[in-house]
């Protein structure tokens, strides 16, 4: 197998036909197109725009592929036991299935292997370049690209490569989002996010207050119900905990089968309902708090262990934190609990160093950029996000979808212009949209889709950018 | 590079994330070249009542020594794959993808009779390198007809849920030895009955995906599948059918087995594995 090293790496010595802003010689490459991480995301945009006949460069920080999902990177919020929320037929690539005999919901060391195992098939490695982080990506003359890399770390000097596109995959699940407390400096506890969180060791014996209930922190409360001396859970609302199976099956296998017959949001929701009732039963009588909101208007729990650990008086629901002293926690309802460690599970920000956050339309500079289909940049239309996506189900076939729409949109912007020209309007018009029912005003809802409307929208796109 | 015709894709496919196929034992034959010399990898998918040691006779074994990793998979319920009565074409496709994706490289996939219909399903769920489709018997009332009329007694049972019956004067030219003929006749095995029918009743196969090149091969002598059928599945890829006359339907088994497989051997080397690729 060629590695990087063998051949076509960008060499400003041989193929310098411009310069920079500032002067700096600028490497040509032509029609390439640059692909920014090696994670899922960034995988499957290089497998899909080479399948499609482009020449990619993809630039990977660290010294392996799997992003977010090799738990060595040390950007990996994965924790030793994490496995997936979704069951594994929404979270393969849609046209390279995980083994049928593996579990239904796979372990995030199995996951790694999936990853590595699609590089090899399709030989993705020989277009990435380990150990390089991109330093700056600014649009140039003829809505191209240059990318400015150096490698991981600082070290070296930088060097400028010019490119037909740019695909950022960077990953939204590694700068921690740390809410501000009133006296969280005076506590004398120990204070960690979950991204530092990697093993139950870490909190046995000792007594535990996990902050958020997203699927990190529910597994970090349960682990806490088992190894810690106490665990309180602090929740902002009241929560549906969904199990990962109903009826024997995988909970969304069950949803999509509902999907499937187009049954209407609204009696999803009410035979949603019923049946958590019957099977997870009333929270309340646990102590928990009631839901504020439907189901489908958060981003879905999939948590059989959570309700069985308050059952057992091992995690001990409570509300909001209000302020922290040195010694105890004080709670919005003002009890006073007294943790000797508190974990934020309060999940993490998309953050573009490297990119002028204008571009993606994010004026403030808070990280939320105004996309159309949470990928396509207006009037940039040689750049796309890819993976920036929260579903109801597995990110990894969304990725796959956007990808293969942003490689046919290159391609037309040759063959077909004034297609490419109107999908451009659309994505002007159409930037900001939703692909889920009424969601919670929370950063955590951000980037949340329903993944049948996503996919639906998706596959409309490609169809409209296609069509006779 | 040509543009082919307009492709509708689909990406929704609730029904079959609802309803995953289940996981069965799988049988892979295997032949694989002594030095590795980075030629295509090829996946054989035999047709109904066929297992993978239709090609292990001799396709496997010639086509490692042309240097070509050769594999054969047994879709559920034929060969030494697991018991499965109630299989349907998804789930001889799902077999298929499966074997292939585990592969070390992308694979090209060889179907051959109703293998070649699996082959098709399959090749909409996997990025093939490429793909062979070996005397296609890809469905449809015409060959029903044609199978009518040429073997009623053996075509008959299928319709009401018993063995589709080839006879051996059907699969095999008289070249091949009777004794030959007659052990291949005594490993036939049957599909499963919903897989059957569905040849009259299933879905076309959905466009392939990652454009891989087709070639079609068949013989005009073959008495399953008429030279119509094959040069109608030629069209559908935008080539035309190459020919093996004299042959019977089993190519990969009747007496000049080496012809057919090195001509798709050939046609690997010769073909860039996308038409695009760069």
């Amino acid at each position: 197998m060629p590695t990087p090293t063998e051949h076509g790496r960008p060499d400003p010595e041989t193929t310098t036909l411009a310069r920079s802003r500032d002067g700096r010689p600028v490497s040509d490459r032509g029609d390439t197109v640059c692909v920014i991480g090696a994670g899922a995301s960034g995988l499957t945009a290089v497998k899909n725009l080479a399948e499609h006949g482009f020449g990619v460069d993809c630039y990977e920080r660290e010294t392996g592929i799997g992003g977010a999902w090799n738990w060595r990177h040390d950007r990996s919020p994965v924790y030793a036991s994490t496995h997936l929320i979704s069951s594994r037929p929404f979270t393969q690539f849609p046209d390279f299935p995980m083994p049928d005999d593996w579990p239904d919901y796979p372990h995030h060391s199995q996951l790694l292997s999936y990853f590595e195992r699609y590089a090899d098939h399709f030989d993705l490695r020989r277009h990435i370049w380990f150990g390089t982080e991109v330093v700056r990506v600014e649009p140039v003359e003829d809505d191209r690209w240059d990318v400015t890399t150096r490698s991981t770390g600082g070290y070296g000097p930088e060097r400028t490569s010019r490119y037909a596109a740019v695909v950022i995959a960077n990953g939204h699940n590694w700068s921690p989002k740390l809410p501000r407390y009133e006296g969280l400096e005076q506590f004398r506890g120990e204070v960690m996010h979950a991204s530092s969180y990697k093993d139950p060791a870490q909190l046995r014996g000792k007594r535990v207050l996990v902050v958020g209930a997203g699927n990190t922190g529910c597994d970090i409360a349960v682990e806490a119900a088992q190894q810690a001396s106490h665990c309180w859970h602090s929740t902002r609302r009241g929560y549906w905990y969904a199990p990962k199976y109903v009826f024997g099956r995988p909970a969304d296998q069950v949803n999509d089968t509902l999907l499937a017959l187009r049954v209407p949001l609204r009696v999803r929701q009410w035979l949603y309902h019923r049946t958590l009732r019957l099977t997870v039963g009333d929270l309340t009588r646990f102590g928990l708090p009631k839901p504020d909101h439907r189901v489908y208007e958060t981003h879905p729990i999939a948590n059989s262990q959570l309700v069985y650990h308050v059952g057992h008086g091992a995690i001990t629901p409570v509300p909001d934190v209000g302020r922290f002293h040195a010694h105890s926690v004080e709670l919005a309802d003002g009890r006073q609990i007294d943790p000797e460690m508190v974990v934020f599970a309060t999940g993490y920000l998309p953050r573009f160093e490297f990119l002028d956050a204008k571009i993606l339309g994010d004026d403030e500079g808070v990280g939320r950029p105004r996309l159309w289909l949470n990928a396509f940049v207006p009037d940039h239309p040689t750049l796309a996000v890819a993976g920036l996506v929260q579903p109801d189900s597995g990110v990894f076939t969304l990725s796959h979808w956007q990808a293969v729409l942003f490689a046919r949109l290159l391609r037309l912007r040759t063959t077909r212009p004034e297609r490419a020209a109107a999908f451009a309007n659309r994505v002007r018009a159409g930037a900001g949209e939703r692909y889920s029912g009424q969601v919670k005003d929370s950063t955590r809802h951000w980037f949340e889709v329903g993944h049948a409307d996503y996919l639906r929208a998706l596959e409309r796109a490609l169809r409209d950018l296609e069509g006779k | 590079m040509s543009e082919r015709t307009i492709e509708r894709v689909r990406i929704m496919r609730s029904w079959e994330w609802a309803r995953p196929v289940r996981p069965v034992r799988r049988e892979v034959l295997s032949a694989t070249p002594e030095l590795e010399e980075g030629q295509p990898l090829l996946l054989f998918v035999p047709g109904f009542g066929h297992g993978a040691w239709a090609y292990a006779e001799h396709w496997l074994g010639h086509a490692a020594e042309r240097g070509f990793p050769a594999y054969a998979v047994s879709p559920r319920g034929h060969g030494g794959s697991g018991p499965a009565p109630e299989a349907n074409l998804r789930a001889y496709a799902h077999d298929v993808v499966q074997v292939a994706a585990g592969l070390p490289r992308q694979a090209v996939l060889v179907g051959h009779g109703a293998g070649a219909l699996v082959v098709a399903h399959a090749l909409a769920r996997y990025p093939a390198r490429a793909a062979v489709l070996v005397a296609p018997v890809l469905g449809g009332w015409a060959t029903f007809g044609a199978a009518l009329r040429r073997n009623p007694l053996g075509t008959l049972p299928a319709v009401f849920g018993g063995r589709l019956r080839l006879s051996r004067r059907q699969l095999f030219s008289r070249e091949l030895p009777d004794a030959d003929a007659r052990r291949h006749a005594a490993r036939l095995g049957r599909a499963a009955r919903r897989a059957q029918w569905q040849l009259l009743t299933g879905a076309d196969p959905e466009p392939a995906v990652g454009r891989p090149p087709v070639l079609v091969l068949g013989s005009p002598d073959d008495r399953v599948v008429p030279s119509s059928a094959l040069t109608r599945a030629a069209r559908r890829y935008g080539s035309a059918p190459l020919l093996f006359p004299g042959m019977g339907h089993d190519l990969m088994l009747d007496a000049r087995w080496r012809e057919p497989i090195d001509a798709i051997l050939d046609w690997l080397v010769k073909h860039p594995a996308r038409d695009d690729r760069g």
